[in-house]
């Protein structure tokens, strides 16, 4: 096991908000190689055996515990495919924390695809944060495709986080869901691309049982050349309620598509999409300027504001 | 003291200039509440706008306590000591009134505590909207007051209110009137304009500017415009009783 050195404290430090060693159970992850682990009596946490990755048993019951699973990457050219699974049992609520952080100063790409599978028990309840951010100043790219796969049982609920504000080259991000009757999901995606950057996140989300729903919400902002598609479909095969919503600040030579999809195969499906793509309200920035803001600051402060 | 020297200010109105204001000097003295009022459509707003530096004059100067900012940005200008409240206050996403109020104030590390002061000052609970966001989700009355509690925490040293009762509901324009009344006590030093057609902010006015078709009509202290001003709406309201 490998210490994880300063440039990989500082990538912790931005993807999970770690300062130090995490409380409960958790998984480091630098440069391929697990930096630290630790499980706990009701958090298991091992490696799998056929393909890289780790699989997360979260006990029937457990209650406000947090496992935290960051990884970090200092090494050009390196490329990784990680399949972590998690199985949350009934009636647990938990915290899991992920985030990569890729720091590349070499001329080769980084990637790391992380794919992540959740199996959450009836009535469980899970709070998912996953936090994505690239530095360093090498000519190779930072590249992340994140994939998430959730399904919930009865009465389960999850609530994703996701963030990539800064530094990824590109990023593919798939997020599927299968949602049984009375599960709920809610999903707040915070984007901001900049450069020459790609970004492209796909959602599709079944509500299959009575009473599920689901609520997508992605605020993203594209500057200076870089381009992002937001592509959120639901499908609402019961009585059920869907929401998505996109919501994106458009800047300098940024292109962003939006294409919200909705599929009801049911009577009682309530699905609802909203986009809406603009500038910075000119209005905005002369409120802020009246503060005494310059109109740099202001697009700052407005910026900062929307993807709080 | 802010000082309008011969401004005029033109549009482009399908092809053809159109004057919104014309050649206008006008002063408004240290320690005094201005009131300018004067039908729709009179130029109002626009001057609202020049003198915050939203819009620039065609001609003419503007000088604060002596200095010419004709040409200053309206970032400058706030700097200098301007503050505007927005007839229609912005909304924005994510943006708490916490934050804007340490904008305003220009101390990013201001307590909750002395915010909320200010929130206070114009009739709100502040607990319960010193984290909400500055979004649709406020009442424009909501949003008016944390309008004007921005400008009054930058301490100005002239602040311009572009129809503080627009928009306002009667209960809300009470406590609004009580909020120009204590600032008129503590004006020490600065002084206030404010656009208005209520009787009772010209009630509480230094001096009145009657604004017409881009000029000054009258001008003077309340005592000698106000009554003119009241006669014709009198007027106005008994021919309309006797239709």
């Amino acid at each position: 096991m490998n210490k994880p050195d300063e440039i990989q404290l500082r990538l912790l430090r931005e993807v999970a908000d770690l300062h130090d060693i995490p409380e409960g159970a958790y998984n480091i992850r630098a440069n391929g190689e697990s930096a630290g682990r630790r499980s706990t009596e009701n958090i298991e946490i091992i490696s799998k055996t056929d393909v890289s990755g780790l699989e997360i048993h979260i006990k029937p019951g457990t209650k406000k515990e947090s496992v935290h699973i960051p990884v970090v990457m200092t090494q050009t050219g390196l490329k990784e495919v990680v399949y972590n699974d998690f199985f949350i049992g009934e009636d647990a609520e938990v915290v899991i924390v992920a985030g990569c952080g890729i720091d590349n100063c070499g001329p080769k790409d980084s990637e790391h695809d992380g794919i992540h599978r959740f199996y959450v028990g009836k009535n469980a309840k899970v709070r998912y944060v996953e936090k994505h951010y690239g530095s360093g100043d090498g000519t190779g790219k930072r590249i992340l495709n994140p994939g998430t796969e959730v399904y919930q049982e009865e009465g389960s609920s999850v609530e994703m986080e996701m963030v990539q504000i800064k530094g990824v080259d590109d990023t593919i991000r798939t997020t599927t869901a299968e949602l049984a009757a009375g599960a709920k999901l809610v999903v707040r995606e915070r984007l901001m691309t900049h450069g020459e950057q790609n970004a492209v996140s796909t959602y599709v989300i079944n509500l299959n049982g009575e009473g599920s729903s689901a609520d997508v919400v992605s605020r993203s902002v594209a500057r200076d050349s870089s381009f992002q598609k937001f592509d959120a479909k639901i499908v609402g095969s019961a009585a059920c309620s869907g929401h998505t919503e996109c919501d994106s600040i458009i800047m300098d030579n940024g292109r962003i598509l939006a294409v919200p999809g909705l599929e009801a195969n049911s009577v009682d499906a309530a699905l609802v999409h909203e986009a809406a793509i603009g500038k910075i309200a000119g209005d905005q920035i002369i409120k802020l300027m009246t503060l005494g803001l310059t109109e740099a600051e202001a697009e700052e402060q407005i910026i900062n504001g929307f993807l709080r | 003291m802010l000082e309008l020297k011969n401004i005029s200010f033109m549009v482009d109105s399908e092809g053809a200039d159109k004057e919104i204001i014309r050649d206008i000097s006008l002063t408004i003295p240290d320690r005094k509440m201005v009131v300018v009022t004067g039908p729709n459509g009179g130029g109002k707003s626009t001057l609202a706008r020049l003198i915050a530096g939203i819009e620039k004059p065609t001609s003419g100067k503007i000088l604060l306590n002596g200095e010419d900012i004709t040409d200053k940005s309206i970032t400058e200008r706030a700097n200098l000591g301007i503050g505007f409240a927005f007839q229609q206050p912005v909304r924005f996403k994510g943006i708490r009134v916490i934050d804007l109020i340490r904008l305003a104030s220009g101390n990013r590390r201001m307590s909750i505590a002395n915010a909320c002061e200010y929130l206070s000052a114009v009739g709100l609970c502040a607990m319960d909207y010193i984290d909400r966001e500055v979004n649709s989700s406020l009442s424009g009355g909501e949003l008016k007051r944390i309008e004007i509690a921005t400008v009054i925490a930058r301490a100005t040293k002239l602040s311009v209110f572009d129809e503080p009762e627009a928009g306002i509901d009667l209960w809300s324009f009470q406590n609004l009137i009580e909020v120009f009344r204590r600032l008129r006590e503590n004006i020490e030093d600065s002084s206030i304009m404010i656009i208005s057609h209520q009787e009772r902010i010209l009630n509480i006015a230094d001096e009145i500017v009657v604004l017409k078709d881009g000029v000054v009509e009258k001008q003077g202290p309340r005592e000698e415009i106000l009554p003119g001003l009241l006669g014709t709406a009198s007027a106005v309201e008994s021919c309309r009783m006797a239709q």
